[in-house]
C-alpha cells in the first residue's frame, strides 16, 4: 500500500512536466504577445516593444523560457502578471479558493442528488420513475452547460427574482447554490445514469437473493449489500469527476460572473499572460490527480478483491 | 394448530410437537412466470412433504422446477415476473403464502435456512464471512458486533474450516469453493432451523469435495435433527444421503419413492433412463447411456404426459391423456408405501 502510494506520487513528476510543457507551448504558439496586448491599440515603438520583450525574457527560445519558468517554480516563484505587475501567486490565492468552493458545493450536489436518484430509479428498474430519470438526465446531458446556465440564470435571477445573476467576488455559500447547481447538472446525470444501471443490475445478484433468504430486513438487504456492491463504478467515476468539475468551472464562472479559477484564466488568456495560465491549469492538473489517487485508494476500500501492492 | 411465536429466540425443541403433521407441506403448488413470449408454467401442481429429520432428495433436468420449488418455499421468487396462482405452502400447519411479508421474513433464516449452489456469486463479495455469518445473529437475535464475530468463529470450526478465528475477517474470494460452500452451509445453519433447503449444493465442487460437503451436510442434519431438501440432479449424491425421493419433470413430480426402492425398481420411465445414465465401471468402454431429446419448453409444454416426445414406451394414450399420480402397488395389489407414479404404464415399467 504504501509502495503503491509512493509510485503513484512519483509517477506525478512526469505528468506534472508534460502538462506544464504542453500547456507553456501552447502558449507560445498563440499569435500575438503579452507586451503588445499591454499596449492595446496604440501604436507603440517596436524597438521599445523589444527592449521590454528583453527584460521579460520573452525574447528566449521556448526551451530557455520553459527551463527558467520552471526553475522559478522550483523556488516557489509562480512569475508576475505583466499588466497588472502582480504576483501570479497571489492571483492563485485569491481564485483558488473560490473555485474549490464551487467545484466542491457542485460535487456534494452531484454525489447526493445523483445516488439518490440513481438508486431510487434502479430499484424499480424500466418502471416510470426510472424512464422518466433517464429522460430528464438525457436532456441534462444533451443541453450545453452554458445554455442551462443562462436558462437558469434568466428564470431564477431575472424572471423569479430569488438569487442575484452575478456573484459577488466574495462568493458566499448562498451565492454559489445555482451555478454549482448548473456546473454539476452533467455530472449528475452521469452519476444517476451509472448508480442506476449498478443498481438495476447488481438487483438481480445471487448474494442479493441470499441476503433475502437470510431473513434480512429491507433496508439492510439494499443499504448494506446492495449499495455497497453498487457505489464502487460510481466512486471511479466520481474521482475523475472532481477534475471535470473543476475544469467545466470556466464556463460557469463565466456565466454567473464567479472570481474564481475559470474567469482567471480566461482573463489571463486574453492578455496572453503565460505563466499565470500555466501554472493555474497545473494547479488544477494537480487536484485531478490527487483526487483519482484518492479515489484508487477508495476502491481498495470498497472491493476487497483489489490489493494493491 | 401450532402457531409461530415471533419472539421466540431459541428454536424450539424439535421432534415433540409436530407429532401432528409434517413439518413442511408443499400442496398443489403451481407458479408460472409472465415473459414477453407468453406464461411459462414452472411448476404445475407440486405436492410433498418433509418431517423433521428426514431428508427428501428433489430430482430433476435443469428447467423441471426444483428450483423455483424451493425459490416459493423460501419465498425469494422474484414476484413479478413470477407468480403462484394456487397451492399452499404449509409450514408447521400454517399456510406461508398467506402470511405478511414481516413473518415470512421471520422464518426466513430463523426457521427454514437455503444452501445455494454457487457460493461465490451467492456470497456478498465486499463483506468479510464472518460480517456474513455474524449478520444472522446481529439482526435475528440482536447480538453486539463482538458476540456475533464469537459466534460466527464458532460456526466457521463447526463446519470443519480450518483456522477458523484467523479467517474470519477474510473475504469469499480469498476460500477455496469446497469451503466457502461449508460457509454457505454454515451460514444456513447459523440460528439451528428446522429445515434447510439445499439447491444443489455440491454441483459447482469437484468430486472429492462433494463428497466432503455430503458428508458434513449429513452429519449436520443427523446433529440437530433438520428437515432437509435436497435438490440435485445427480442421481449418485443423493443415494447415501436421503430418505425419500421426488422426481420432477416439466414442473410436475412424476415419481415418489423411499430412495432404495427407487433404485432398485423404478416406476416411471423417466426415472429408468436417469437410473441408466449414472455411467458404470462394469460397463467400461460402452457407449454412454443418454436420454434422448430435450426437456419441453415450458411455455409449450407437450400435451399428455410431458415426457412423452422422449419416452422409448410412449404409447398413443401418453399423447393425448395426462397421467394423474397414482399409489404404486405390488402385483398381486399390495401397495408399496410411499410410492407413487405419474405413467399410464407404470405396472409394466415396474414389473415388466
Amino acid at each position: 500500500m504504501g509502495r503503491y502510494v509512493a509510485r503513484r506520487l512519483l509517477q506525478m513528476i512526469p505528468v506534472f512536466i508534460g502538462s506544464t510543457l504542453l500547456v507553456f507551448s501552447m502558449m507560445y504558439a498563440l499569435p500575438g504577445d503579452p507586451v503588445r496586448a499591454l499596449a492595446g491599440e496604440q501604436a507603440v515603438d517596436p524597438v521599445q516593444i523589444a527592449a521590454m520583450k528583453k527584460e521579460l525574457g520573452l525574447d528566449l527560445p521556448l526551451w530557455h523560457q520553459y527551463l527558467n519558468y520552471l526553475t522559478g517554480l522550483f523556488q516557489g516563484d509562480f512569475g508576475t502578471q505583466i499588466a497588472t505587475q502582480r504576483p501570479v501567486a497571489e492571483e492563485i490565492a485569491r481564485a483558488f479558493p473560490i473555485t474549490i468552493r464551487l467545484a466542491l458545493f457542485a460535487f456534494v450536489f452531484t454525489t447526493v442528488v445523483g445516488i439518490a436518484m440513481g438508486v431510487f430509479a434502479g430499484l424499480k428498474a424500466d418502471m416510470l420513475r426510472d424512464r422518466t430519470l433517464l429522460l430528464i438526465t438525457l436532456l441534462l446531458i444533451s443541453v450545453p452547460s452554458f445554455v442551462l446556465g443562462f436558462l437558469a440564470q434568466v428564470f431564477f435571477a431575472h424572471q423569479l427574482g430569488w438569487v442575484d445573476p452575478n456573484v459577488s467576488p466574495e462568493a458566499a455559500w448562498d451565492e454559489l447554490v445555482l451555478p454549482a447547481v448548473v456546473l454539476g447538472s452533467l455530472s449528475l446525470a452521469y452519476v444517476a445514469r451509472l448508480t442506476r444501471t449498478s443498481v438495476a443490475e447488481n438487483l438481480r445478484a445471487d448474494y442479493m437473493r441470499t441476503a433475502v433468504a437470510k431473513g434480512l430486513p429491507r433496508r439492510r438487504i439494499i443499504g448494506v449489500h446492495l449499495l455497497r456492491n453498487s457505489m464502487i463504478p460510481v466512486v471511479t467515476f466520481l474521482g475523475t469527476d472532481i477534475g471535470t468539475l473543476m475544469g467545466g468551472a470556466v464556463v460557469t464562472e463565466g456565466i454567473f460572473n464567479v472570481q474564481g479559477v475559470g474567469n482567471a484564466v480566461f482573463q489571463a488568456l486574453r492578455h496572453r499572460e503565460g505563466s499565470t495560465v500555466v501554472g493555474i491549469v497545473t494547479l488544477i492538473v494537480i487536484v485531478y490527480l490527487v483526487a483519482s489517487l484518492l479515489v484508487d485508494l477508495l476502491y481498495a476500500v470498497l472491493d476487497p478483491r483489489i490489493r494493491y501492492a | 394448530m401450532i402457531t409461530i411465536d415471533k419472539k421466540t429466540d431459541v428454536p424450539a425443541p424439535r421432534g415433540a410437537e409436530d407429532s401432528g403433521g409434517s413439518l413442511l407441506e408443499v400442496r398443489d403448488l403451481h407458479v408460472e412466470f409472465h415473459t414477453r413470449d407468453g406464461v411459462a408454467k414452472a411448476v404445475n401442481g407440486v405436492n410433498y412433504s418433509v418431517n423433521a429429520g428426514e431428508t427428501l432428495a428433489v430430482l430433476g433436468e435443469s428447467g423441471s422446477g426444483k428450483s423455483v420449488t424451493a425459490q416459493a418455499i423460501m419465498g425469494i421468487l422474484d414476484m413479478p415476473p413470477g407468480r403462484i396462482p394456487k397451492g399452499e405452502i404449509l409450514f408447521r400447519g400454517e399456510d406461508m403464502l398467506k402470511m405478511s411479508y414481516e413473518e415470512r421474513r421471520n422464518i426466513r433464516g430463523r426457521k427454514i435456512a437455503m444452501i445455494f449452489q454457487d457460493a461465490l456469486s451467492s456470497l456478498n463479495p465486499v463483506l468479510s464471512v464472518g460480517y456474513q455469518l455474524g449478520e444472522m445473529f446481529r439482526v435475528h437475535e440482536g447480538m453486539s458486533k463482538k458476540q456475533a464475530k464469537a459466534k460466527s468463529i464458532e460456526l466457521m470450526d463447526k463446519v470443519k474450516i480450518p483456522a477458523a478465528a484467523a479467517r474470519v475477517n477474510d473475504y469469499p474470494h480469498q476460500f477455496s469453493g469446497g469451503m466457502r460452500q461449508r460457509i454457505m452451509i454454515a451460514m444456513a445453519l447459523a440460528l439451528e432451523p428446522d429445515l434447510i433447503i439445499a439447491d444443489e449444493p455440491t454441483t459447482a465442487l469437484d468430486v472429492t469435495v462433494q463428497a466432503q460437503v455430503m458428508d458434513l451436510l449429513a452429519d449436520l442434519q443427523r446433529e440437530y435433527n433438520m428437515g432437509l431438501i435436497l435438490i440435485t440432479h445427480d442421481l449418485g449424491v443423493v443415494a447415501d444421503v436421503a430418505d425419500k425421493i421426488a422426481v420432477m419433470y416439466a414442473g410436475r413430480i412424476v415419481e415418489q419413492s423411499p430412495i432404495h426402492e427407487l433404485y432398485k425398481r423404478p416406476a416411471h420411465p423417466y426415472t429408468r433412463g436417469l437410473l441408466d445414465s449414472i455411467p458404470r465401471l462394469d460397463q467400461k468402454g460402452q457407449e454412454l447411456f443418454a436420454i434422448k431429446g430435450l426437456p419441453p419448453n415450458l411455455l409449450h409444454v407437450p400435451a399428455g404426459c410431458a415426457f412423452n416426445p422422449r419416452c422409448p414406451k410412449a404409447q398413443d394414450v401418453c399423447r393425448t391423456d395426462f397421467p394423474a399420480l397414482v399409489p404404486v402397488t405390488e402385483q398381486d395389489g399390495t401397495e408399496l408405501p410411499g410410492r407413487r407414479s405419474a405413467c399410464h404404464f407404470w405396472k409394466e415399467t415396474i414389473h415388466g
